[in-house]
C-alpha cells in the first residue's frame, strides 16, 4: 500500500517540509544490541580494488572519441571594467572551434550566458572569455591569443573595511537575527563575564579532483558526467539553464575525487560545456585547473566574531551573545557561524547577530560543517577563557552546562551521549592522570578540549531498489554518490545484513540519475542515515518476495521460513534450497524489492556531537606548533562499519588540523588579488604532518532517527579541532590567539608579545 | 595542428608504445590522453601533489613535470603495471587498512609506496611518512597509508 506522508526534514541545520511515498510496514530498529552479522563490523571498501589499481573511472578520466576541449579566461583583476576585447586571433588559430566573449555569450544558447560572461568582472578568476578547440593544447594556446585592455576599478576584499564605508552599505546583508531569553537579564545575573573577538581565516577546499565536467548529446538527450555531490542537483540545474525536461537529461558521477561542499550545483563549466556540445554536435570537456580551481569554485568564508559570555560564580553559562561578520565574497550565502553558540550549552539567554558582507572575491560556498567550524573555534575558545576567570577546569564547565534537551526548541534528542563522548576522550587523553602542560627545554606540550554539535539525521526523500538475481547476486540501485565517504561499501553492507545474503554478493550502483531514485545531495553528513533506511527498506521488500515465493514453490509457510547466508531455511534448521537455486528455477526471474527512506519522527532533535582532545607540542624559539595527538569522540548514534568510520574521523581531524595551523586563503589588500591560489603555496596537510590520532566512538542507542539508529558522520570530526588545538596552545604558552591560522610567525610573535610584521597579505 | 610533432616510442608496463607527441606535452597527458593509461592523475599539473607519480627507471616521478619526449626508450611503470590479474600485495595492503577515500590520490601514493618500499623494504614510521609527504591526500588518510605501507612491508617480507 502507497502512503503520502509529510515530514520535516533539515540540512546542515535549515529545516524544510517534504513529501515523501513509503510503501511496507516501518521496520524494527536496529541498534548496536541488536546482534548484527555484517552491520557494525569492519569491512574493507567494495571499490577498494577498483581504487588502487586506477581502474575506477572518474570524470577527469572520460575522455570521448571526438571530445572538444573547453578553456575559460579569467580575470587577472579583482575588479574591473573590460574596454575593449579582440579573440580574432585566437579565432583564426587551427583547432580553435569558437570563443565566446560577453559580445556573443548569447549564442551559446543557454539562458545565464550573459551572467557567465560579463564586460565588468567582480573578482579574480571571473569568466571573460570560453575556448572551444580540438586540442587542450590549442585551447591554451588560443587563450592567450585574446586581446583584451582592462580598466581596474577599486576592488573592496576586507569585510571591517567595509562595514566602516558608508557608501557600502549595499555590501551588507542581514542582520541575521537569532534571539532567546533576555540578554540584558542574562549579564545583569552574571558574576564573570568574559568579551572575547576572533578571527578566522577563508579555506579553500582544494578537493584533487577539480570541478569539471564532460557532456554529450545522444540524439535530443544531454549525458553528462560530472564531478559532483548531487547528480540530481545538476541535473535540475542543466534543465533549468537549457531549457530541456530533466527526463531528458542524464547525470553521471561514478566516482568522484572528492566533495567538501563546493561540488553541490552544476557550475557554469557544466552548462558551459552542455550548451557547446549541443552547438557543436561533438562531446565537450571542461576540467578546471588548479589555480581555478582555487580561484573560481568558492571556499570557507572568512569570519570576524564577538563573543561576550556570562556565567554565575560557580559556573553556570546565564547569557552568550555572539556577533560576527562573514565574508561572502560576491554574491556568497551567510553561513550560521551561531550554530554552536545557540545549541551547545544549556543556557536561556542567547542572541546571535550576523551580517553578512559582499566583496570582490568569489562567492562563498559551504565547506565541511560551513559556520560551525568558524563558530565553534569562537565559542569554545571563549567558553575555555570563561574557565580560566572562573578558576575551572575547563571539562567541567562543559560538563555543568550540558544541554540535555534541544535549548533551541526545547525538545528532546533522539539520543545524546556526548557526555560520555567527554569521559571517554578524557581518559584516553589522560585528562585527569597526566599533567596538561610539560616543559621540556624550549619546547611545551599541553592539552585542550572542545566540544562541536552538528547535524545529520537526514530524512526522505531517498529511495533505493534491491534486485536478488538468478544466481544469488544482489544488485542495490540508487542515486546517491559516494563522495570517498564509504556510502558504496556501507549500503552493501545493510542489504546483505536485512536479506540474509553474503555481502560478496551484493554490489551497489550509484552516482547515475537513470535510475530516477531520487536521493539527497552528498552533504550535511545525511547520506547513510536517508540512504541507508531506504536500501534497508528496499532489502526487506525483496527478502519478503523471496520467501513468498519459496512457500509457494515449496508448499511451506511463509512464516516458517528464514534466509541466512545465502540459503533458505526451515525453522527446524534444514536446508531448503539456496536462492540461486529458487530464482534459477523460475526462468532466471529477478527479484526487486523497492525501498523509501521512512518519514523522520517527530518531536525529536537530531544532531551528531563530538568530544576532541587535543596536545600540542610549541617551539618556543621557533613558533612551530605541532599536533602531537588528537582524541575524537564521537555520537553518530549506531556505526555501520568502524573502518570507514575510523577514516571519516580521522581525515576530519586533518582537515580542522591544517585549517588551525596552515590553511587560509591570503589575499592582497590592495588590489584584492589571490597570492596562493595553488597547493605549493596554499598549505595543505601532508602525511609527514600528521601526529597521533585516535578516532573513536560511543554508541547510543537511538530509536528515534531512523530504522538503522544511525546518524552522520561526515562534518563532526572537523568541527572541534581547531578550538582544542587552540586551548592546548593557550595552556601552553599563556597567551590566547584569537586568529587562525595559528602559523609560526602568530605563535613566535605571541610569546614575545611582538607584532607579526605588517604586510598588505591579509587572511580573507 | 600539433606544434613540431615527434614520433617516439614509450615503453609502458612492458610494452612499447608508438606515439606521436609535441616536444611540451607531459607525459602524464600522453599516457592519459593517448594510451588510455587514467590511473595517474592530474591533480595540479605542477608538481605539488603527487598524484601524477610514476615509475620511470625505477625511481618515482611526476608525470606532470616529465616531458613524453625525455622518457623515450626508458621503462615506465604505471599504477595499472602493478596487478596482472591479482592485487600487488601493497595494493591490497591499501584495501585492507583502508588507505583510500576518495580514491583519487590512491594511485600517486600506491607508487610513492612501491618506490619507497623498492629502497627501504623495512622502513620506519618516519621513513614512511618523509617518503610519502609528496603525495596530498585531501581526503586525509594519511594515518591508514602508513599503516598500509608498513603492513605491506611486513607482507613483501613473507613473499621472500
Ligand atoms: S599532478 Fe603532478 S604533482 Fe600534481
Ligand atoms: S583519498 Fe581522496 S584525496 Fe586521497
Amino acid at each position: 500500500m502507497v502512503k503520502v506522508v509529510k515530514t520535516r526534514v533539515e540540512f546542515e541545520g535549515r529545516f524544510r517540509d517534504e513529501y515523501t511515498v513509503v510503501e511496507g510496514e516501518p521496520l524494527e530498529g536496529w541498534s548496536p544490541k541488536s546482534g548484527l552479522k555484517i552491520v557494525g563490523r569492519p569491512h574493507p571498501r567494495v571499490d577498494g580494488a577498483a581504487k588502487v589499481t586506477g581502474s575506477a573511472k572518474y570524470t577527469h578520466d572520460v575522455y570521448l572519441p571526438g571530445m572538444v576541449y573547453g578553456k575559460f579566461l579569467r580575470s587577472p583583476y579583482a575588479h574591473a571594467k573590460i574596454t575593449h576585447i579582440d579573440a580574432s586571433e585566437a579565432e583564426g588559430l587551427p583547432g580553435v572551434l569558437g570563443v565566446y566573449t560577453y559580445k556573443n555569450a548569447a549564442t551559446l544558447g543557454f539562458g545565464g550566458a550573459e551572467k557567465v560572461f560579463k564586460q565588468e568582472v567582480t573578482y579574480q578568476g571571473d569568466v571573460v572569455a570560453l575556448v572551444l578547440a580540438q586540442d587542450e593544447s590549442v585551447a591554451e594556446d588560443a587563450l592567450e591569443l585574446i586581446r583584451v585592455e582592462y580598466e581596474p576599478l577599486r576592488p573592496l576584499v576586507d569585510p571591517e573595511e567595509i562595514m566602516g564605508l558608508d557608501s557600502s552599505k549595499d555590501r551588507i546583508v542581514g542582520p541575521k537575527l537569532y534571539e532567546r531569553g533576555d540578554l540584558e537579564k542574562g549579564f545583569a545575573e552574571a558574576d564573570v563575564i568574559v568579551e572575547e573577538s576572533f578571527k578566522t581565516q577563508a579555506a579553500l577546499h582544494n578537493c584533487m579532483e577539480t570541478h569539471g565536467s564532460v557532456a554529450h548529446w545522444e540524439g535530443d538527450n544531454l549525458v553528462v558526467h560530472t564531478s559532483t555531490q548531487s547528480v540530481f542537483n545538476v541535473r535540475s540545474a542543466l534543465s533549468e539553464e537549457l531549457g530541456i525536461p530533466q527526463s531528458k537529461i542524464r547525470v553521471v558521477s561514478e566516482f568522484m575525487g572528492g566533495g567538501f561542499g563546493s561540488k553541490f550545483g552544476a557550475g557554469e563549466y557544466t552548462v558551459v560545456a552542455a550548451a557547446a556540445a549541443r552547438l557543436l554536435g561533438r562531446p565537450v570537456r571542461i576540467v578546471l585547473d588548479r589555480v581555478e580551481e582555487n580561484l573560481a569554485t568558492g571556499n570557507r568564508s572568512q569570519t570576524v566574531q564577538w563573543v561576550k559570555i556570562g556565567a554565575k560564580r560557580d559556573g553556570r553559562i546565564t547569557a552568550i551573545h555572539l556577533k560576527g561578520l562573514v565574508n561572502v565574497g560576491e554574491d556568497g550565502w551567510v553561513a550560521d557561524l551561531g550554530g554552536p553558540a545557540k545549541m551547545m550549552y544549556h543556557c536561556p539567554n542567547v542572541k546571535v547577530e550576523l551580517y553578512g558582507v559582499k566583496t570582490n572575491l568569489v562567492s562563498s560556498t559551504a565547506f565541511r560543517a560551513p559556520g560551525y567550524v568558524e563558530g565553534d573555534f569562537a565559542l569554545e575558545s571563549a567558553v575555555d577563557e570563561l574557565a580560566r576567570r572562573l578558576n575551572m577546569d575547563p571539562l567541567e564547565l562543559r560538563l555543568l552546562n550540558y544541554a540535555t534537551r534541544d535549548p533551541v526548541t526545547n525538545s528532546e534528542y533522539s539520543s545524546k551521549a556526548l557526555r560520555e563522548a567527554y569521559l571517554k576522550g578524557a581518559e584516553l587523553i589522560g585528562w585527569r592522570s597526566e599533567p596538561r602542560v610539560v616543559r621540556d627545554g624550549a619546547k611545551i606540550r599541553a592539552k585542550g578540549v572542545a566540544g562541536a554539535i552538528w547535524w545529520g539525521g537526514g530524512g526522505p526523500p531517498a529511495y533505493a531498489e534491491v534486485k536478488v538475481n538468478a544466481d544469488g547476486g544482489v544488485t542495490v540501485l540508487t542515486a546517491t554518490q559516494d563522495i570517498g565517504t564509504g556510502t558504496r561499501t556501507a549500503l552493501a553492507q545493510i542489504a546483505a545484513e536485512e536479506l540474509g545474503l553474503p555481502f560478496s554478493s551484493v554490489r551497489v550502483v550509484l552516482g547515475d540519475t537513470i535510475t530516477e531514485l531520487r536521493s539527497p545531495g552528498s552533504g550535511g553528513s545525511q547520506t547513510l542515515a536517508s540512504m541507508g533506511p531506504a536500501v534497508r527498506a528496499a532489502a526487506h521488500d525483496a527478502k519478503n518476495q523471496l520467501l513468498e515465493i519459496a512457500s509457494q514453490v515449496y508448499d511451506v509457510a511463509k512464516e516458517r521460513l528464514t534466509i541466512r547466508e545465502g540459503s533458505i531455511f526451515r525453522s527446524d534448521g534444514s536446508v531448503l534450497c539456496s536462492v540461486g537455486e529458487l530464482l534459477g528455477n523460475l526462468g532466471d526471474f529477478s527479484v526487486t524489492g523497492r525501498g523509501a527512506r521512512e518519514p523522520n519522527q517527530e518531536g525529536y532533535m537530531v544532531n551528531t556531537f563530538a568530544a576532541q582532545f587535543a596536545e600540542v607540542e610549541v617551539d618556543t624559539e621557533t613558533g612551530t606548533l605541532r599536533v602531537l595527538r588528537l582524541v575524537s569522540v564521537h555520537d553518530s548514534g549506531m556505526v555501520v562499519n568502524p573502518l570507514t568510520f575510523t577514516s571519516q574521523v580521522e581525515g576530519g581531524v586533518i582537515m580542522g588540523m591544517g585549517y588551525a595551523l596552515w590553511e587560509g586563503r591570503l589575499v592582497d589588500g590592495e588590489s584584492g588579488v589571490v597570492i596562493n591560489p595553488n597547493l605549493n603555496d596554499y598549505l595543505v596537510a601532508r602525511c609527514s604532518d600528521v601526529g597521533e590520532i585516535t578516532p573513536t566512538y560511543v554508541e547510543p542507542e537511538d530509536p528515534h532517527t531512523n530504522s538503522l539508529g544511525v546518524k552522520g558522520i561526515g562534518e563532526p570530526p572537523i568541527i572541534g579541532v581547531a578550538p582544542a588545538i587552540a586551548n592546548a596552545l593557550r595552556e601552553a604558552i599563556g597567551v590566547r590567539l584569537r586568529e587562525l591560522p595559528f602559523t609560526p610567525e602568530r605563535v613566535y610573535s605571541a610569546i614575545k608579545g611582538i607584532n607579526p610584521r605588517p604586510t598588505t597579505a591579509k587572511y580573507l | 595542428m600539433l606544434v613540431n610533432p615527434r614520433r617516439i616510442t614509450l615503453r609502458v608496463n612492458g610494452l612499447n608504445h608508438m606515439v606521436t607527441v609535441e616536444p611540451r606535452e607531459s607525459l602524464l597527458d600522453v599516457l592519459r590522453k593517448q594510451l588510455g593509461l587514467t590511473g595517474a592523475k592530474k591533480g595540479c599539473d605542477m608538481g605539488s601533489c603527487g598524484a601524477c607519480t610514476v615509475m620511470v627507471d625505477g625511481k618515482s616521478r611526476l608525470s606532470c613535470l616529465t616531458l613524453a619526449v625525455s622518457v623515450e626508450g626508458m621503462d615506465i611503470v604505471t599504477v595499472e603495471g602493478l596487478s596482472r590479474g591479482e592485487l600487488d600485495p601493497l595494493q591490497e595492503a591499501f584495501v585492507r587498512n583502508d588507505a583510500l577515500q576518495c580514491g583519487f590520490c590512491t594511485p600517486g601514493q600506491v607508487m610513492s609506496a612501491k618506490f619507497l618500499l623498492d629502497i627501504i623494504p623495512k622502513p620506519s614510521v618516519e621513513e614512511v611518512k618523509y617518503y610519502m609527504s609528496g603525495n596530498i591526500c585531501r581526503c586525509g588518510a594519511y594515518p591508514k597509508i602508513i599503516r598500509a605501507v608498513l603492513d605491506a612491508a611486513g607482507e613483501v617480507k613473507r613473499n621472500g
